[in-house]
């Protein structure tokens, strides 16, 4: 962040480029793996206790995560290649708190068309969703939390997210699937450097070969395999351990 | 209370491409130039270096280099009688911000229109009737020929370095070009890009189906190349991380890799960032501008005095600014008067998923964002209208992206969403699903507009511009037709499975469609029907004008940035020659 601030105050060859004063340095702290919208690394999620998560919602998104990428000869499931980890990193940083979008009053409902338009943040979308989902669990499964159900159990109370039919006391449970379901995905897709797609599995199972910069020499080469190992911004299989670690 | 700053010949509002371009010629024209920047300054080797540009969460899903709906956004309704909503995080388009805006995040397509595009009304009523036009469609002619902007396409394309092959060269037709293009006066400057695998099975069963396959002119540079400026470029090394990307190579075209390091060495050009210009300011009669103001990132205000203004932001912005500062008359689509805001028109896209047999490796990763095939034999009045119950049409694309995993892995509607049979569609589509797409036109229509919003504000405290926009029959209908044409090619390229999706309505700010917003701002023979007149100068306060897209009086089939980089150097040339001999109009209204 200090490089990206520094070099806003330099001056060369008669252009004077201004910039960075206390808003545009209140942005930039706001992030905490890149500065928004400036010229900063993003920094490499570390291993280590949940950021936001509490342990129970910590477990229970990874229960949800092993359920919508389960594990199999594909890929390891959605919870050992880090995308609970992934999601609490999010949500206790910037988008977590929706910074940078427009969140002014008033709220209303509109037309789906009309785009997202909830004052929910998705931290608190997440928060109120999972108390709300083990209270609903307990009330319906005899005091069990969502971890403790069956595979089937959960799958079923998943599919009741996705269609909208699951009443949850407080909370709108598609509106949470929709959110999860896209962190997932991200979870399970995004560079490893973000603490999910541990050991680039998500990369492997579809023959993503990463962040590779030259395919100069594939690009005539048609309809034949690519033997190339996949590398992320931060890590190569070969090269480190993988970046985090719960 | 605001500081007043020293004065300046030119203020030019946003630095991007049209910003850049004019900042140059005007800054070596011996003027004083300030241009003034909401975002930040951004450079290749700082901000997009191929370390970490490649990062498909931070700038394809956060959509880190786009501007914030937190500082300026707009609201949405699709008709009148509804109540407007903040778009409060963008995804149907997605306007740039800082230096390069759009421009750097662009996938680099570049088209020049049709030359029955420019005089669309007149073409269209002579070839097919007044009644081919419907009573609420206002289209209406550019007020220059293709003739008149040839020669400026063809020094944008000079200074883009742009990647393609000519298909008619001075009215002589050329194989593997476009049949469909108006006459250049030139070749492309670089020859076209290498063409990964989907592209050439499309082009084979375009070839076979008697259609016209040419490679997409295309702002990724096909090989190393020192422009008009003598500004040193890359070639593109198909890496997949382009649209909402910047280039870590110096490979695609932008204000950074074709303009800056020209226009910095001007001892009198200045660029003022992180500057949001909130207004600008009129003398008392109204019809002069003394300037602008702006607000720095410490909330500071500042007057900028300035003999002439430029407003070169995106679009919607530049139309937002003119409402904010009282710049002729708002545009009311119920009594039918004023013309700001007036004519706002989009792209209709649409896809076409097409399989190929199980080993397929279409390699999806190996791309670029203007690297593949099109045909254009159904765009514009490329083919008969007679009796199709529209006009226009659209590119259709063999242009794929990339494979970038969280966002471009394709998938019929019927694959499972999640779970087990998810993870096996995501592994068995990938090498094997081709997207394919249409491009196509807009026309403008009475109730699809810009206006300020009663309701919502910014936070300096003004109304959010108010986008009114939906889908009409005659775009439905082109939408539906060309994506069946597009399915039929798809079909001849030995596809085991096709899903077509036509657009459909209503108009929805999700999911991502085009950032071609255009109009608002147009442009027209006479203060009567437009904001701007040829030469992209304000009917109403003479030293002020609007360049880009929001001149378009409605959109056509194409990318626009090629059609914006020759209406900018056309206009350009007249301030040059005569504006600044003598400031006034340059059109007698």
């Amino acid at each position: 962040m200090a490089k990206g601030l520094r070099r806003r105050l330099f001056l060369v060859s008669g252009i004077s480029v201004m910039a960075c004063g206390a808003a545009t340095q209140a942005l930039a702290l706001d992030a905490s793996q890149w500065s928004l919208g400036w010229d900063s690394m993003p920094q490499a999620v570390q291993p280590g206790p949940w950021t936001f998560f509490t342990a129970d919602e910590g477990a229970a998104v990874e229960a949800l995560a092993d359920r919508l990428i389960p594990s199999d000869d594909l890929s390891p499931g959605g919870k050992d290649v880090g995308v609970a980890v992934y999601i609490d990193r999010q949500l206790s940083g910037p988008f977590g708190r929706d910074a940078g979008l427009y969140m002014q009053p008033p709220f209303a409902d509109g037309l789906p068309g009309q785009g997202p338009q909830s004052p929910l943040t998705p931290a608190e979308r997440y928060r109120k969703t999972l108390s709300a989902l083990d209270s609903f669990c307990k009330s319906a499964y005899l005091g069990k939390s969502f971890v403790d159900l069956s595979g089937d159990e959960q799958d079923k109370l998943i599919a009741q997210m996705e269609a909208g039919t699951l009443a949850l006391q407080g909370a709108n449970a598609k509106a949470f699937f929709q959110l999860l379901w896209q962190n997932t995905k991200e979870g399970f897709f995004a560079d490893p450097i973000y603490g999910g797609n541990r050991e680039m599995a998500g990369w492997k199972m579809i023959g993503f070969p990463g962040t590779h910069y030259d395919y100069s020499d594939w690009i005539d080469k048609h309809n034949q395999p690519i033997p190339l190992q996949p590398v992320g911004i931060a890590d190569h299989p070969d090269w480190s351990q993988p970046t985090a670690q719960s | 209370m605001a500081t007043t700053l020293p004065h300046k010949d030119v203020a030019i509002i946003g630095l991007g491409w049209t910003g850049s371009i004019l900042a140059y010629e005007l800054a070596t024209a011996g003027l004083d130039v300030i241009a003034i920047e909401r975002g930040p300054w951004r450079d290749t080797a700082t901000d997009f270096p191929p370390t970490w540009a490649q990062d498909e969460l931070r700038y394809g899903v956060r959509l880190d280099l786009f501007q914030r709906p937190a500082q300026s956004t707009m609201t949405l309704r699709n008709k009148i009688s509804q109540t407007a909503l903040p778009v409060r995080q963008f995804s149907s388009f997605l306007p740039g911000n800082g230096l390069g805006g759009a421009g750097v995040h662009w996938n680099g397509m570049n088209y020049r229109f049709l030359p029955t595009d420019y005089q669309l009304r007149t073409h269209v009523t002579q070839k097919y009737g007044a009644k081919a036009i419907p009573d609420d469609m206002t289209i209406q002619d550019f007020p220059m020929t293709y003739e008149e902007l040839e020669p400026h396409f063809d020094r944008f394309e000079k200074l883009a370095g742009i990647s393609g092959k000519a298909g008619n060269l001075n009215g002589q037709i050329q194989p593997g070009g476009n049949p469909f293009e108006g006459p250049r006066s030139a070749e492309y400057p670089n020859p076209p890009n290498r063409q990964p695998y989907g592209a050439t099975l499309f082009a084979k069963a375009a070839a076979e189906l008697g259609y016209h396959p040419f490679p997409v002119p295309s702002a990724n540079l096909s090989q190393p190349y020192t422009n008009t400026l003598g500004v040193a470029m890359g070639q593109c090394t198909f890496c997949g991380f382009c649209e909402r990307f910047g280039c870590g190579n110096y490979a695609k075209s932008s204000a950074q890799t074709c303009v800056m390091p020209a226009l910095v060495r001007q001892k009198n050009f200045t660029a003022r960032m992180n500057a949001n210009v909130t207004k600008i300011n009129l003398d008392s009669t109204g019809k002069k501008a003394t300037g602008v103001t702006y607000v720095d990132d410490t909330g500071a205000e500042f007057i900028q005095p300035a003999d002439m203004v430029a407003v070169c932001a995106f679009s919607f912005n530049s139309v937002h600014l003119l409402l904010l500062s009282g710049i002729g008359q708002p545009y009311d689509p119920v009594a039918n008067t004023g013309q700001v805001g007036r004519n706002f028109a989009y792209q209709c896209t649409s896809s076409v998923l097409v399989q190929l047999p199980k080993d397929t490796k279409l390699n999806p990763f190996v791309a670029g964002g203007a690297v593949g095939t099109v045909i254009d034999d159904f765009n514009g009045d490329n083919f008969d209208h007679t009796g199709l119950g529209f006009i226009g049409g659209g590119v259709l694309q063999a242009t794929s992206t990339g494979g970038r995993p969280i966002t471009q892995i394709s998938a019929f509607k019927d694959t499972p969403k999640w779970g087990a049979g998810w993870k096996q569609a995501m592994q068995d589509n990938y090498q094997t699903i081709y997207p394919l797409g249409t491009q196509g036109n807009v026309c403008a229509y009475r109730d699809a507009y810009l206006d300020l919003d009663p309701t919502y504000k910014d936070p300096y405290g003004s109304p959010l511009l108010r986008l009114t926009f939906d889908w009409h029959p005659n775009e439905l209908k082109m939408s539906a037709y060309i994506t069946e044409k597009l399915a039929g090619i798809g079909k001849a390229m030995g596809a085991t499975r096709i899903e077509s999706a036509p657009r459909t309505g209503p108009y929805t700010v999700v999911p991502y469609q085009t950032t071609h917003t255009t109009g608002g701002a147009i442009t027209g023979d006479s203060p009567s029907n437009s904001v701007v007149n040829k030469y992209l100068q304000s009917w109403d306060v003479s030293n002020v004008f609007v360049f880009g897209a929001s001149a378009f009086p409605q959109n056509s089939g194409y990318n626009p940035t090629g059609t914006v980089g020759g209406m900018t150097y056309f206009a350009i040339d007249q301030i040059k020659s005569q504006y600044l001999k003598n400031p006034g109009p340059l059109v007698p209204a």
